[in-house]
């Protein structure tokens, strides 16, 4: 575990010595910022559309930041050949996935924290009845939880390609269709003959429906909050396709040579 | 003198992709015995299968055929590794890092109690001359600033068996004498030191024992003075025992 940890300790130090890093949240937070100053006849609707936006755009940095850090990771140790003397210590090709994971998951975390606490303060100083503090605290959880997923899903990706840019976009690619495209799936079937139908079922079972853990209208609507048990049962979904996805990068990785 | 490092009958192959999938023998039935206390000098000119017999004993490349043992366990075994200390031919190291960051990494991985961190990294990076940059990114170091970083992370278990690639490469003749020291200072204390390098003059000064392979087999063993033999000089025997006939100049 502490090797783990150590891993996780070094990809995080990495992340946040990285200038495109700040670059990008630095940039977000200004547009919030713009997004926030804007007051047009006092409407409810305008802070809720502005609100909208912000979480848009947190959406997309938080992914545009898991998918670059994660896609690198492996790909940079092997170009850059840091991979020799560290795999000449004690530390299994597992522990360094599940450490790269980790590290990944983390800093993802971080940022993520960072993006709600200033989206909650920005959004608190335009809405003054009430401040829905769980309703914050359930869809940051399920936004960092569909990160890890995410992560899982470019580790992987980056032991199968070589090149973080391909990976990057690769990943992107099925990201954006699995958000965009992946719950349709099922209503598409119906409309199709055997076998593309069998096969469309099939690869709606089997994706990981990241549109469960968008709970951006909980925040913008100040709905009603998600029952416990099952934000728990989607943290477990979660949870499965991280291990579905870190087993696989570490059966590829495991007879890798890495000369 | 118990043997500290092994393999037998060690094979690689590789399938090149330039070559249209046809094998690459990098290694073909390698034996070596290293004895413990040794300091062991691992020769051959550029392919010859050095660096891939070093990825082979550090589990980065797997065996074809044949097997290969560090301190009798099976080197695809990561505790294999516990009481190695590798150093690489190039300097491949977190950047973003300091040197003492580094070193501490490293000595997390090792699993080094934090007491005998704190004391340990000091004192690696007195013996390299680090000390008054040991807060700096090693991005900022030179070339020979960054070797001996590489240096110091290889001490930092206080290892039993050192592997060096071509530790000397790109170093300036004051770096040289400096990793020539610590070589000489590890057989005094009784470790044993496994390395490849080219400069032959300063295999002959150090090592116990030399092997020479050429297009991954083994041509001679032995200790430097009866490989020397009737030649001149180490280089002399090298070169007629790889093959290499010397041109008259005109």
């Amino acid at each position: 575990m502490k090797n783990i940890f150590a891993v996780a300790g070094v990809v995080i130090k990495e992340l946040y010595r990285r200038k495109d890093f700040y670059v990008l949240f630095i940039v977000t937070i200004l547009i919030c910022l713009v997004m926030a100053s804007i007051n047009i006849y006092d409407d409810a609707n305008i802070v809720r559309y502005l609100k909208e936006v912000s979480l848009d755009l947190i959406w997309i940095c938080s992914l545009v930041v898991a998918v670059t850090t994660t896609a690198r990771q492996i790909p940079a140790e092997r170009e850059n050949r840091t991979l020799l003397p560290l795999l000449a210590k004690p530390l299994t090709r597992t522990q360094l996935i599940l450490g790269k994971f980790l590290g990944c998951w983390l800093a993802c975390g971080m940022a993520l924290l960072c993006f709600y606490v200033f989206f909650g303060a920005l959004a608190a100083s335009r809405e003054h009845e009430h401040w829905p503090l769980l309703n914050y605290f359930q869809a940051a959880v399920m936004h960092w939880f569909m990160l890890g997923i995410i992560v899982a899903l470019s580790l992987l990706g980056s032991l199968v390609f070589a090149a973080p840019s391909s990976n990057s976009t690769i990943c992107a690619v099925i990201i954006g269709g699995i958000l965009f495209v992946g719950r349709h799936l099922d209503q598409q079937a119906l409309a199709l003959r055997e076998p593309t139908r069998a096969i469309v079922n099939a690869l709606y079972f089997t994706i990981p429906h990241l549109e469960f853990y968008d709970l951006r209208d909980l925040v913008i609507h100040n709905w009603p909050l998600i029952a416990w048990k099952y934000i728990g049962l989607a943290l477990l979904y979660a949870a499965g396709y991280m291990a579905v996805f870190l087993l696989g990068a570490c059966l590829v990785f495991r007879r890798k040579a890495v000369n | 003198m118990s043997t500290i490092l092994r393999t037998e009958k060690l094979r690689v192959e590789f399938r090149s992709r330039e070559m249209r999938q046809a094998t690459k023998i990098a290694l073909c039935g390698l034996d070596l015995e290293v004895g413990t206390g040794e300091v062991f000098g691992f020769l051959g000119p550029n392919g010859a299968g050095k660096t891939t017999t070093m990825n082979v004993l550090l589990g980065f490349v797997p065996p074809t055929s044949g097997a290969a043992y560090l301190f009798g366990i099976d080197v695809r075994q990561p505790i294999a590794r516990q009481r190695i200390g590798y150093l690489p031919e190039l300097t491949y190291y977190y950047k973003f890092l300091t040197a003492e960051e580094l070193l501490r990494f490293y000595a997390k991985i090792f699993g080094l109690p934090r007491a005998v961190a704190d004391q340990r990294i000091p004192e690696l990076l007195k013996l390299v001359e680090l000390e008054g940059a040991a807060k700096r990114p090693i991005k900022s170091y030179s070339k020979g600033m960054q070797q001996r970083v590489g240096l110091a992370q290889a001490l930092i278990n206080d290892p039993d068996l050192l592997i060096l690639d071509e530790p000397t490469s790109g170093l300036d003749p004051l770096g040289r004498m400096k990793v020539r020291e610590i070589i000489q200072r590890l057989k005094n204390e009784g470790k044993t030191v496994f390395f490849s390098s080219h400069e032959l003059g300063e295999v002959e000064s150090v090592c116990d024992r030399v092997a020479i392979i050429h297009q991954g087999e083994l041509k001679a063993l032995g200790r430097v003075a009866d490989i020397t033999g009737t030649h001149a000089n180490l280089e002399k025997a090298f070169l007629a025992i790889i093959g290499f006939q010397l041109q008259p100049v005109s």
